[in-house]
């Protein structure tokens, strides 16, 4: 077992630069997740982890050891590929046999501890079959056993699920986080959705693509409810939640207690009031989670709430709730209603807003102006 | 049914058919020739005498593939009265050596060129493509004076085998490379990750999975070594070192006109390629196809 930490590492190619001043601490036995969209590097650091990837700038640890210069093979850790990357010409027995044989493991060794793993993935059955003769689902299974019967100190997974169905990627999604706990091995697991983040996650790291300004890519590191309740920046922001946040351009009042935009105006909280001072008639960008804003009769229990008209363009039924798509002004607003009435489009509908759950970004910074703990 | 059809407007089969049939006859005719000489029992390459003011039966009789009598004689004599097994032989070692060593060099090459980034890798490929534009024959001035001349390997088998296994590399890094190119490279990755080195990753994971390519790659090898006549014939002096092409050649050749030898000699000659093609069959359509459409 054991930790990995990132120092300042950057990746270029040629001159095209991947990552840079990369600062990441993943500790052991945790399941730390790379989030991003494409192009934000998030593979290229796994990359860097598992040693297929040289390291332009920096210096990466795996416990205690600066493996820079360490080959694949002896950085102890298994990775499982979005493609499954299978020996087509083998059986799964084989494949999974394939790095301890490559390790010399005695025979009655090798075959305890692939009975082992194929027990855990519940591929008993399979183990005598090739590849192509397993459904996508399997295939990823034997991808996992490869990795864990070596028992490495870091699994590292690449977009592991992307080619499952979606019924598919739930369960498989359950059986890695299941599969994480039980052997509490240090996972690094890279993907571009979000969801698979916020379920899968202890921690999260979200990036973003390098841009001719920007330092580095990683935006934030938290658990997933830091990253949603307080997200550092307007990236995160918006990559982070489904439906995405709402963004509006608004302008603080001459007061500085308050916010407005097209009629709309918002009193500021305590804790925001001292942050916008600052702001005196300059313009924000606010931000308000759909479900902080919804129906008048959902919602008794906001304090003084903001109510604001429009009407309804898109309406998506999902059961427990309606999302909604509102016209208010020239903005389209995303809203949550409660299931119990689902409006009809083109219907004009007053909703409130949580005056108290809004954040605010410095447009030019896209800093997130609430301070947060640990800041 | 005669002429187009109205309704689908295509060709009626039955002159579609006659069509084939004919080029298959003007195609297939004069292996039929050697086939039937080979049978007969006789030397001559004709089987009926023309007399001097034809008639169309006469006409009709001399161009018919069918001899006066059907006998294994020329098979018989070949193998037994003349060095025919010796030289089989001699063709058998060349050709197997060369299959060996040109797929061995043809695997290697191809994969350092599928896989690695070094200087020189484009212009490589493209020489090996530009050299397959020009006929063989123009290099066999320098290849003569390479091999008997600087490394002194004239009239033995060594040299040969190393002349056909490198003239054959070209179109076989082609063919392997191609083929390499279609394996993921997540494979290759995965196998590093499981621990394993280039040379185990390029025996137990690439070659096998690379099969159909190295079918097509030995085949190629194969015949190139065991059909080859010119080369053969430059190099090799004594007639006990003879191969086969060059000892067929013999019957024929200058004094000689032994058609019939010449004739069973063939056949005997082209059997181990039939069988080779035949038994390699099912490698050599996905590994022609291959890099076209991955399945």
């Amino acid at each position: 077992m054991a930790g990995i930490r990132f120092d300042k590492v950057a990746k270029r190619f040629g001159d095209v630069s991947v990552l840079e001043d990369l600062d990441l601490d993943i500790r052991d036995e945790e399941l730390m997740v790379f989030v991003g969209p494409s192009g934000c590097g998030k593979s290229t650091a796994l990359r860097l982890i598992a040693g297929l990837e040289e390291i332009t700038n920096g210096k990466l640890f795996i416990g205690d050891n600066v493996v820079n210069n360490v080959h694949p093979k002896d950085r102890d850790v298994a990775m499982v590929f979005q493609s499954y990357a299978l020996y087509p010409h083998m059986s799964v027995r084989e494949n999974i046999a394939f790095g301890l044989r490559i390790r010399k493991m005695p025979d009655e060794e090798i075959n305890r501890h692939v009975d082992d793993a194929a027990d855990i993935l519940g591929l008993t059955e399979l183990l005598d079959r090739k590849p192509k003769a397993l459904s996508g689902g399997q295939r990823q299974r034997v991808a996992l056993g490869r990795a864990i019967v070596r028992h490495p100190s870091v699994f590292l997974f690449d977009e592991p699920l992307s080619n499952l169905d979606a019924e598919l990627r739930v369960q498989m999604r359950a059986e890695i986080s299941k599969l994480q706990h039980r052997l509490k091995t240090t996972t690094v697991y890279v993907t571009h959705d979000q969801v698979e983040a916020m379920t899968l996650g202890h921690r999260i790291a979200v990036l973003a693509p390098m841009g001719a300004e920007k330092k580095t890519n990683l935006k934030q590191v938290g658990t997933p409810l830091e990253l949603y309740d307080s997200p550092r920046n307007l990236f995160v922001a918006k990559f982070i939640g489904t439906p995405p946040m709402n963004i509006l351009p608004v302008t603080v009042d001459s007061y500085g207690d308050s916010v407005h935009h097209a009629g709309l105006r918002v009193p500021l909280s305590e804790g925001l009031k001292g942050e916008a001072a600052a702001y005196r008639d300059r313009p924000l960008l606010m931000g308000v989670r759909p479900e902080h804003i919804g129906g008048r009769e959902d919602h008794r229990d906001w304090h003084d709430p903001v109510s604001l008209k429009g009407t309804i363009e898109i309406v998506e039924t999902v059961g427990h709730e309606v999302i909604i798509h509102v016209r208010c002004a020239e903005d389209l607003i995303v809203a949550k209603l409660g299931a119990h009435r689902i409006p009809a489009f083109g219907e004009e509908i007053e909703l409130v807003m949580n005056g108290d759950a809004i954040h605010l970004f410095d447009p030019d910074t896209e800093r997130n102006l609430r301070r947060h703990t640990g800041d | 049914m005669i002429g187009a059809d109205k309704r689908t407007g295509q060709v009626s089969h039955f002159w579609l058919h006659l069509f084939l049939v004919f080029f298959t006859v003007i195609s297939t005719y004069p292996i039929l020739w050697v086939i039937v000489v080979g049978f007969s029992g006789q030397q001559a390459l004709a089987f009926a005498d023309v007399p001097a003011d034809p008639g169309f039966l006469d006409r009709l009789r001399a161009i018919m593939p069918w001899p006066q009598t059907w006998s294994l004689d020329n098979f018989r004599d070949v193998l037994t009265e003349q060095p025919f097994l010796t030289w089989m032989m001699n063709s058998a070692i060349i050709a197997a050596l060369t299959t060996v060593l040109g797929v061995f060099l043809a695997c290697t090459a191809a994969y350092a060129f599928s896989r690695f980034q070094f200087p020189g890798r484009k212009a490589g490929m493209m020489s090996f493509l530009v050299s397959q534009m020009f006929p063989g024959t123009l290099l066999l001035v320098p290849i003569y004076i390479i091999i008997t001349q600087w490394l002194g390997l004239g009239n033995s088998f060594i040299g040969l085998v190393l002349v056909y296994s490198v003239t054959a590399i070209p179109f076989c890094v082609w063919m392997m490379k191609g083929y390499f190119d279609t394996i993921p490279i997540e494979i290759e990755e995965s196998a590093i990750m499981d621990g394993a080195s280039r040379q185990v990753i390029f025996f137990r994971i690439i070659l096998p999975l690379a099969k159909p390519a190295v079918a097509v790659t030995a085949l190629f090898s194969f015949m190139t070594a065991w059909n080859e006549f010119i080369l053969a014939a430059t190099f090799l002096e004594e007639e006990m070192k003879y191969t086969a092409p060059v000892g067929l050649k013999f019957f024929v050749g200058g004094f000689a006109s032994q058609w019939g030898y010449f004739a069973a000699g063939s056949m005997i000659i082209s059997l181990p390629v039939v069988l080779l093609f035949l038994y390699l069959q099912k490698y050599l359509v996905s590994g022609l196809t291959a890099g076209g459409v991955k399945g």
